[in-house]
């Protein structure tokens, strides 16, 4: 969003006016805040306070147990190891994914904007497209090629998966960011007898920093939250961990133990929420880029 | 004949002549191997997946076409008009008050408000979060023995009832609470976007001409958002048709099949009751309503670049 000094609308004259305003602004951030809110105080409450208490009341006793049970003891179906395992099967799911397909992303960019071929809008076209299917579409193919490719289950094959899936945005963001630049930079370059690869690297990449964020905390936060992928091709010890979350919270053996689902919700949250709270102007930049200009 | 010798083309020599043509196709090389990837996983799976719809499948693939018997299945299955007319009425309340709700916020906020910067991020945090979480998140506060139910007792409401996640009726409004809480925020931000894209000379004249508040922005700021309008109204249909974590997360379905969606119904059919075609089918259906959506949207966005 544009740093716009004057705002659009018209000034709210009276004193009342102004005060239903902020009335309603602050209700609607009791909206929003309410559920992180209960979800983190109960994650610090102890079973029988929660039992007894009232949701909304602050811990007496705060502890931490619940959240060390929710990363090193808690069952997640039939093991009873936490979620650690899972927290690090998302890490080192998300970190190669978002990796590639935003490298990828930045050179189909390049090309669909400086080396444009005859048909270069179809090929833009179809992988734009390829963003809004429904992936209900293609998962029963997908599981079966996983499977014979050998990586059905593992890492490396969701990897895989949300590089496939995030190249269409991949793309589109950096497609619609190198329109912008100056083409003389380009051809300049080229009689200078700069390669390719060249005048990617020295002209294009340095001044890529804003969009590369963007790129980087959009695919970062949807790969990390996705869970039907997840879901699908993946099982036990190899889950991500909005699965192993989402077990977590459904295995039915024993005392539900809520505050330790709270935490474990919690950490699953945390690698996103602290990234928008970093960088939150580019998080709502990668939302806008790729709905409002789809 | 003619013993004029056209002009003979220099010919490069042999290497510099492949060089020079790997690199004039080196851009294309680069674009390759992504195209080919979405050409395979997205249309090649697409059609797999129709040409599944269109069989008996069941536990595994079978090649043998039967007509359109999957899509008879699918429409017989009482379970697929309760996804479908959940998805309907989910659908639609998400839309409209995400809509209805971003927009509100975004005019409160576009009105010289301090603290601005402090409340956007606050509106718009839970478009951050996984669904699961949001989906946990909600089961808890609306869990009917230990959420806000019991918290209002105790505050001495006797009479403050919430079962709607329990109760078969009313909890497919609680996917739509969950649902509006996590991405009227982003609405509220397209809309603020918008917002500030409005020319203050225009409101500036209308304000001189007498126009009050509530005229001014009801003929001309709202009509001047019908751009934003119609990428929120894309983008929530979108996630609606979509949306399978949050209801897995929050209701599982249930109770019963209360909030069965066509993404649960399908996943279920294909994985877990072994109806692999019926399954295929409803994918195919889910698909054909997001091209009803998309296709027309991205055409005339597609269609504005270029002239």
């Amino acid at each position: 969003m544009s740093a716009v000094a004057a705002s659009s609308g018209p000034a709210g004259s009276s004193i009342t006016t102004k005060v239903v305003i902020y009335g309603l602004l602050a209700l609607f951030a009791v909206f929003y805040l309410l559920p992180l809110f209960v979800m983190v105080i109960t994650s610090f409450k102890t079973l029988d306070e929660i039992r007894e208490g009232n949701m909304l009341a602050l811990p007496h006793n705060p502890t931490v147990e619940p959240w060390l049970a929710a990363w090193g003891s808690a069952c997640v179906g039939l093991t009873c190891a936490g979620i650690k395992g899972y927290f690090w099967n998302s890490i080192s799911m998300v970190v190669p994914a978002v990796a590639i397909s935003t490298l990828l992303g930045a050179l189909n960019g390049y090309v669909l904007t400086k080396w444009r071929f005859p048909g270069h809008k179809w090929v833009f076209g179809l992988m734009l497209f390829a963003c809004f299917i429904p992936f209900q579409t293609v998962l029963i193919p997908m599981a079966r090629i996983l499977g014979l490719i050998g990586l059905a289950d593992s890492i490396p094959g969701l990897v895989l998966v949300h590089v496939v899936y995030g190249l269409g945005f991949t793309t589109l963001f950096f497609r619609n960011y190198y329109e912008a630049f100056p083409n003389e930079l380009i051809r300049a370059a080229q009689m200078d007898g700069a390669s390719f690869f060249q005048i990617f690297r020295r002209i294009l990449l340095p001044s890529s920093g804003p969009i590369i964020v963007v790129t980087v905390i959009f695919q970062f936060t949807n790969v990390w939250n996705d869970f039907l992928f997840g879901a699908s091709f993946t099982s036990g010890a190899n889950a991500p961990m909005t699965v192993a979350l989402n077990n977590l919270v459904n295995t039915s053996t024993g005392v539900r133990e809520y505050n330790v689902h709270m935490a474990a919700a919690m950490i699953a949250a945390l690698p996103t929420l602290i990234v928008y709270v970093l960088a939150g102007r580019y998080f709502v930049r990668g939302l806008m880029a790729g709905a409002v200009k789809g | 004949m003619s013993m004029i010798a056209t002009p003979v083309e220099v010919h490069p020599r042999p290497k510099e002549g492949t060089m020079m043509r790997l690199q004039a196709a080196l851009p294309k090389l680069v674009l390759a191997p992504s195209f080919a990837a979405i050409l395979v996983f997205v249309y090649g799976f697409i059609l797999f997946t129709i040409y599944l719809s269109f069989t008996r499948s069941r536990l595994l693939p079978v090649y043998e076409l039967a007509g359109f018997d999957a899509y008879q299945r699918l429409w017989s299955q009482p379970n697929w008009w309760v996804a479908i007319t959940n998805l309907g009425i989910f659908g639609g309340l998400y839309i409209g008050v995400c809509i209805a709700l971003g927009l509100f916020l975004a005019i409160l906020l576009d009105q010289k408000i301090r603290g601005e910067g402090v409340l956007r991020p606050i509106y718009l945090y839970p478009m951050a979060l996984s669904f699961i979480v949001t989906g946990t998140a909600w089961k808890w506060f609306l869990n009917p023995g230990l959420g806000l139910e019991k918290t209002m007792h105790d505050w001495g409401y006797a009479w403050f009832k919430l079962d709607w996640l329990v109760n078969p009726d009313m909890a497919i409004y609680t996917v739509v609470i969950a649902g509006v809480w996590q991405a009227s925020g982003f609405c509220m931000a397209m809309f603020l976007a918008g917002l500030r894209g409005i020319d203050g000379e225009i409101l500036k004249a209308a304000q001189i001409d007498g126009a009050s508040t509530i005229a001014l922005y009801r003929r001309i700021v709202i009509p001047m958002l019908r751009p934003v309008f119609l990428s929120a109204f894309i983008v929530l249909a979108h996630m609606a048709i979509k949306s399978y974590d949050l209801v897995i997360a929050l209701t599982g379905g249930g109770p019963g099949n209360a909030t069965e969606l066509p993404s649960t119904f399908m996943y279920s059919y294909t994985f877990t009751r072994n109806q692999m075609a019926v399954g295929a089918a409803s994918a195919v259906i889910m698909l054909m309503t997001i091209c009803a959506i998309i296709v027309p949207y991205l055409y005339s966005e597609l269609r504005e670049k270029n002239s």
